[in-house]
């Protein structure tokens, strides 16, 4: 088959890069040659039009084992215990098949997580759709909610938490971001490098078979009006064989079989095999008749590029072979030689006893293109002329409209559909600030959150990823814990638009900015570009997925009121910035302006004075107070504990709209009981924090003096509302 | 007291369950599905998960696996039975325990805590319920929706063998307090001669008070003190 220009259009080759790959392999490519650059070569493999921008995070402190560049990010949790995480995006093929592609999006980190050693203890979601008028979303998000939670429930690895939201930019391309944390040994952590000549290459887990083929490619491209016939290239899976495949590679983990394991995501056999063996600076040969086919007569290319699930590629010491095998023959799973390791630094497949394709690895990995893309500065929106007046609106009607908002929902239905306590160590379940699971047998236990925050990204790409960072450590001080380290997925439209990449270029200034402030590293994450159909780009959409120790459990705090007649402080200051608001957005309709700026000297003084409260066991409870304000952040602190509050407006420049519905960053709400109080503020006042106080908490009811009063119950009403309603009733 | 817990590939509580089982002090070991000789227990317990992945139906191809005639064995010589979740599906499917569980009334996996209340203590894994009989323990199940005939509801009703129905905070036992359609709101049962148990909640989840409850460790107390 000779290689015409329409063939390398389809693999998503420009000219340019083609006369590269004839120059660097001095040969023209065969097709299956051709079809592995595409693989390698793509946005999503090869980061292409990322790379020199993610080389500017920081990534290292004293308590990162491993950062980027591995299948997770490792982290140092003490007593020898590691935490391995990362984010990745499952977006284009969730859009085309709902259930499958969150499924296999929450399969494909999981084995992330398990392929370096860990029992993985928990996963964790943010996923994003369009406006819930859109005719798609209520069938997405269902597929997409089922997908996540079939998938995980039969792993038997808690969902606990995540977030979902909704925004007309999603319409046509959903986000769906997996999170997935496990724990390992210090010296237990399996690594991807391939290490020593004539090694044996093993092949494991399910068969291969001829879906996901492309599908990297699929996930590098805007959508058209023809994507629905992308439907082959969506992977399916299986968590049953997943589930197996996880026992049997922490058995063979227990002893020193394995010389390197990597999983096959995306770009399956051709990726998996080139990474093992040019990070260890080796060649591979693979035998293509030993790969264990689910379908027949499956050619070369098709088993190279094929996104079957559940399979695995170790480079094992020679002569631990029969023990392996063994091993995954008890699992149900296949096992087979499928090649070794040589010197040649080539990949070099046969088939039939032919050799089919003989590549220079450097050409696939360290030679493939990087792209310093033109990028162009986002305009911050000024604020807007169109202000209305909002000073005559009764509170009550407010609290009511943001309450029962689809963003602003209590989200129940989503994750009670996600088994959240299997394994027993969920210690706080969805719906709190961050997510808290008890490291198995130990007194000590990490937090967990993911936050995005799609219109303040928006409004000032830069400030908007400063605050999701912000937020995400917020949410770690939240319940208890010190914020360690952060994974993100960086969800964007076409990097090729010079305004696209310049958002990506502000966002990437944006998370540097504040996690090096906040000595919180990046240590894994994805890039997901052309999340973009006919033209119409998502908003940049940073997630970011944080995580932080607990020492010791019993000093958790959650958000929930805990008693009667405590006092409620706000910590930070309130200016009474409304732009990009919950309130301007739902209440008044306004959707223009500048989003809150975070100082990040505020954040990290006032987060550290509540961890410094919480720590001396000072506070009944913590609420950091982010989207929709104090008066949302007070709601849910009372619903959650079933208790009341009474607080008075401060006397203050600002107006009770303001004052209330107001998204100034780096503020919490703390709960005192009555004999702390003086103890608190004086340490409040030592480390320079500005609060106030509120209120105190009482019987059943949340009153402003004669501005609200609502029964709590009648607020879990309203807040539990939204879902029950999109979902059960037609 | 001896117990073994049956691990069907897919099983994914049986950790979860031997954990419990240890902080009890019962002497526990993990028996693969494989195997065709139980050692010698006194109580075996078929885990939560998704035996086999749960295709065809659930618990059915666990129910045909090699070491589940020992398990009947031991049953039918009234050696105790706990099947929890995937357990208690496995046992409906051995015919060890009347009627079947079909998916939720919504169809949707449900994971969440629930009341349930203790309609019998006269069991081996219930005496310790006379302290307390109404009790929170989480669901997570999508085929937890009991379903019998008349004669058999009349029987398991007639002769007591109901351990636990869903009911509200109060102890109501009521439509709105059903969570997925069973039948008489039941969420337990047992069999004639009650060696038998079979239940969709799971008590081994909730056996710390750092878990926000502990009612789960009084099936276990009851477990130990019956011996």
């Amino acid at each position: 088959m000779t290689i015409t220009p329409d063939i390398i259009k389809k693999h998503g080759i420009n000219p340019d890069e083609y006369k590269k790959i004839v120059s660097l392999i001095s040969k023209e490519p065969n097709l299956l040659e051709l079809g592995i650059f595409s693989a390698m070569w793509n946005e999503h493999c090869s980061y292409k039009s990322s790379k020199k921008y993610l080389k500017t995070l920081p990534t290292k402190n004293k308590k990162v084992i491993q950062g980027p560049g591995e299948n997770a990010g490792v982290v140092d949790i003490e007593d020898d215990d590691a935490l391995i995480f990362k984010i990745e995006s499952h977006n284009h093929p969730s859009f085309i098949e709902p259930y499958q592609g969150a499924a296999t999006g929450v399969g494909g980190i999981l084995r992330d997580i398990f392929t370096m050693g860990a029992r993985p203890i928990a996963t964790l979601n943010s996923i994003h759709f369009g406006s819930h008028k859109h005719i798609k979303t209520k069938n997405l998000l269902n597929g997409v909610v089922s997908g996540i939670g079939d998938y995980g429930n039969c792993m038997g690895i808690p969902t606990v938490g995540g977030e979902v939201k909704f925004n007309e930019s999603y319409n046509e391309n959903i986000l769906v971001n997996a999170m997935a944390v496990g724990v390992v040994k210090k010296n237990k952590i399996f690594y991807s490098k391939a290490k020593g000549k004539n090694q044996p290459v093993i092949y494991v887990g399910s068969k291969t078979g001829r879906d996901g083929i492309h599908g990297a490619s699929m996930a590098s491209a805007e959508f058209d009006e023809n994507s629905e016939e992308k439907k082959p290239t969506i992977q399916v899976g299986d968590p049953f064989t997943e589930k197996l495949l996880l026992e049997a590679c922490l058995e063979l983990m227990q002893d020193d079989s394995i010389i390197s394991i990597q999983d096959m995501g995306a770009a399956g056999l051709t990726s998996s095999s080139v990474e093992m063996a040019s990070k260890g600076n080796l060649g591979i040969e693979i035998y293509l008749d030993k790969i264990p086919c689910r379908e027949e007569k499956m050619t070369p290319y098709e088993m190279m590029l094929s996104e079957s699930q559940e399979r695995m590629l170790l480079v094992l010491k020679s002569g631990k072979e029969e023990n392996a095998k063994k091993i995954f023959n008890k699992w149900d799973l296949d096992f087979s030689i499928i090649g070794k390791t040589t010197n040649t630094k080539n990949l070099v497949l046969n088939f039939h006893s032919e050799e089919v394709a003989n590549l220079p690895l450097s050409s696939l990995s360290v030679n493939a293109p990087v792209y310093d893309r033109k990028w162009k500065k986002s305009v911050v929106p000024k604020k807007s002329v169109s202000k209305k007046d909002f000073k005559s609106l009764n509170i009550i009607d407010c609290l009511k409209k943001i309450l029962m908002s689809p963003n602003n929902s209590e989200k129940s239905w989503v994750w009670e559909q996600y088994d959240h306590t299997v394994m027993g160590d969920t210690i706080q379940k969805p719906g709190g600030d961050s997510a808290v699971v008890r490291i198995h047998g130990k007194k000590k236990g990490v937090a967990i959150t993911v936050d995005s925050s799609t219109h303040y990204c928006l409004a000032d790409p830069t400030n908007g990823a400063i605050q999701v960072v912000c937020e995400a450590w917020r949410n770690l001080i939240s319940v208890g814990s010190s914020p360690i380290a952060i994974t993100n997925c960086l969800n964007f439209g076409n990097p090729e638009k010079d305004k696209i990449m310049g958002q990506f270029v502000e966002t990437i200034n944006g998370i540097s900015e504040a996690c090096t402030y906040l000595d919180f590293p990046v240590v894994s994450g994805n890039v997901s570009f052309y999340n973009e159909t006919k033209n119409k780009a998502i908003s940049p959409t940073p997630t970011i997925g944080g995580v932080g120790l607990i020492r010791d459990l019993n000093l958790m705090t959650t958000k929930s009121i805990k008693e009667i007649g405590s006092s409620l402080f706000i910590i930070g200051k309130t200016s009474g910035h409304l732009y990009q608001s919950e309130f301007f957005r739902e209440v008044m309709q306004i959707h223009d302006g500048p989003s809150p700026k975070t100082n990040l000297f505020n954040e990290k003084n006032n987060g550290l004075a509540v961890q410094k409260l919480i720590l001396k066991k000072l506070v009944n409870s913590v609420h950091d107070i982010s989207s929709g304000g104090i008066l949302i952040a007070l709601s849910e602190m009372c619903i959650s504990g079933k208790i009341g509050a009474k607080i008075k407006i401060p006397h203050n420049k600002i107006n009770i709209h303001e004052y209330l519905f107001s998204e100034d960053q780096s503020r919490y709400i703390i709960e005192i009981k009555e004999e702390n109080k003086k103890k608190v503020s004086n340490i409040l006042k030592e480390n320079s924090i500005y609060f106030e106080n509120i209120g105190n908490t009482q019987k059943d009811n949340l009153d402003i003096g004669a501005d609200l009063s609502i029964k709590i119950f009648e607020l879990n009403k309203l807040n539990s509302f939204w879902f029950k309603n999109y979902f059960d009733k037609n | 007291m001896k117990s073994s817990v049956i691990v069907f590939p897919g099983s994914n509580c049986d950790r979860d369950v031997a954990v419990a089982l240890k902080k009890f002090k019962i002497k526990n070991q993990m028996v693969w599905h494989e195997e065709t000789n139980l050692p010698k227990s006194d109580l075996v317990v078929l885990p939560g998960g998704f035996s086999y992945g749960d295709y065809l139906r659930t618990g059915c191809i666990a129910s045909k696996s090699r070491i589940i005639n020992d398990v009947i064995q031991h049953a039918k010589k009234g050696g105790l039975v706990l099947g929890i979740c995937n357990g208690f599906q496995i046992l409906i499917e051995t015919g060890l325990l009347p009627g079947v569980l079909l998916r939720n009334k919504k169809l949707r996996f449900l994971a969440k805590n629930v009341f349930l209340k203790v309609i019998t203590i006269n069991s081996k894994f219930c005496l310790n319920f006379n302290k307390k009989n109404i009790i929170q323990l989480p669901i997570a199940h999508n085929e937890g929706n009991y379903f019998a005939n008349n004669k058999i509801l009349n029987r398991l009703e007639d002769k007591n063998l109901i351990s636990f129905k869903y009911c509200d905070e109060q102890g109501q036992i009521s439509k709105d307090a059903n969570p997925n359609g069973s039948s008489n709101n039941i969420a337990g049962i047992l069999n004639d001669q009650k060696n038998i148990l079979g239940m969709m909640p799971h008590p081994e989840r909730l056996i710390d008070p750092l878990l926000s409850g502990e009612d789960g460790a009084m099936l276990f107390e009851s477990l130990v003190k019956s011996n």
